[in-house]
């Protein structure tokens, strides 16, 4: 939790103390984001040496969901405390729209 | 603690982006507003799925006769940089270094236009070389609907980030801009979300069929 103030009673120590942790949160962004290019990657070339739509398709899908949860946990804070509401949105928002699209696309098939 | 006070390095709050009641309204509703956007892409998307390749006859292009992967590619690669450079910058700002921040916003606006331009570029290749418009096909109506929104957005953050640089540039960090610095980068990555569903969707699954 980077967020956590320890009460050492000198403010001097907290800082250095978050100052360490801001660090530490920035190296495991920079993972974060080292593993986002290379799924990023991975889908490319998946596409580019044409295998089969049947395997591909999901399997693209699969990996732009792991890179989203990434983007939305480590680069958009939600694995901090205090993001219930935000979850609540964020995941409402979503099961309207794989609702939505989950309709979309069925209806093209009769 | 007061948005107008005059912080310090030492004065300054581990959150302060949520450390006033202002913030803290601003941090609610601002997460309330991407959960409608993700309503109002994933209606896009959802358009796009059911009117894909959906053109009046074969003289039309079709997706995997237009898209370009090289292409494709370097823009995704530029707006993923351009995440994690924001990154930076909301890290040079929970540290009270305003001069980083700048820096690494500036970086992030250069990467975005970037990519805009890359995209404008696309467009105007697909419309002279293909005629793929937005009323030569339903397809065409679908495609450029969702991509243009997204490039909308690119076009609307750009704008957001350089206006809070420019008029920022003279005041320093304090708990008044800083929440809006963090809003802006909330918003910045939340295109970047949209974009990988958009180079996953449209353009790979396209590129098979």
């Amino acid at each position: 939790m980077a967020n956590h103030q320890p009460t050492s009673g000198n403010p001097r120590v907290d800082i250095e103390y978050r100052r360490k942790k801001n660090k530490e949160e920035m190296k495991h962004q920079v993972t974060s984001f080292s593993l986002m290019i290379f799924l990023t990657l991975i889908a490319f070339f998946a596409v580019g040496y044409g295998y089969s739509h049947w395997f591909i398709a999901p399997f693209i899908i699969l990996l732009a969901v792991i890179q989203v949860i990434f983007q939305l946990y480590y680069f958009m804070h939600m694995s901090h405390k205090g993001h219930e509401a935000p979850s609540l949105f964020l995941y409402s928002g979503v099961t309207v729209g794989a609702i939505t699209v989950l309709a979309f696309s069925t209806i093209i098939w009769w | 603690m007061h948005a107008d006070e005059k912080m310090t390095y030492e004065t300054w709050p581990a959150a302060p982006e949520k450390a006033t009641l202002e913030a803290k309204n601003k941090f609610l509703g601002f997460w309330l507003f991407l959960g409608g956007e993700t309503v109002l892409f994933a209606s896009l998307f959802a358009t796009y799925l059911a009117l894909k390749d959906k053109v009046p006859n074969s003289e039309h292009y079709l997706a995997k006769d237009l898209f370009d992967l090289p292409l494709v590619f370097m823009a995704t690669m530029l707006l993923l940089t351009s995440s994690l450079t924001s990154v930076y910058a909301m890290y040079h700002m929970k540290n009270f270094d305003f001069k980083k921040m700048q820096l690494w916003l500036g970086i992030t606006v250069l990467l975005g236009a970037g990519f805009l331009g890359l995209e404008i570029y696309e467009f105007n290749h697909y419309v002279h070389e293909y005629h793929h418009t937005f009323t030569s096909s339903a397809f065409g109506s679908a495609f450029y609907t969702l991509t243009g929104f997204h490039g909308a957005h690119v076009a609307f953050g750009l704008a957001w980030i350089i206006t809070l640089m420019v008029r920022n540039s003279g005041r320093g960090l304090d708990l008044y801009n800083a929440p809006k610095f963090y809003v802006a980068s909330l918003y910045w990555h939340f295109i970047d979300v949209v974009w990988v569903f958009i180079f996953t969707v449209v353009y790979l699954m396209g590129m098979v069929g």
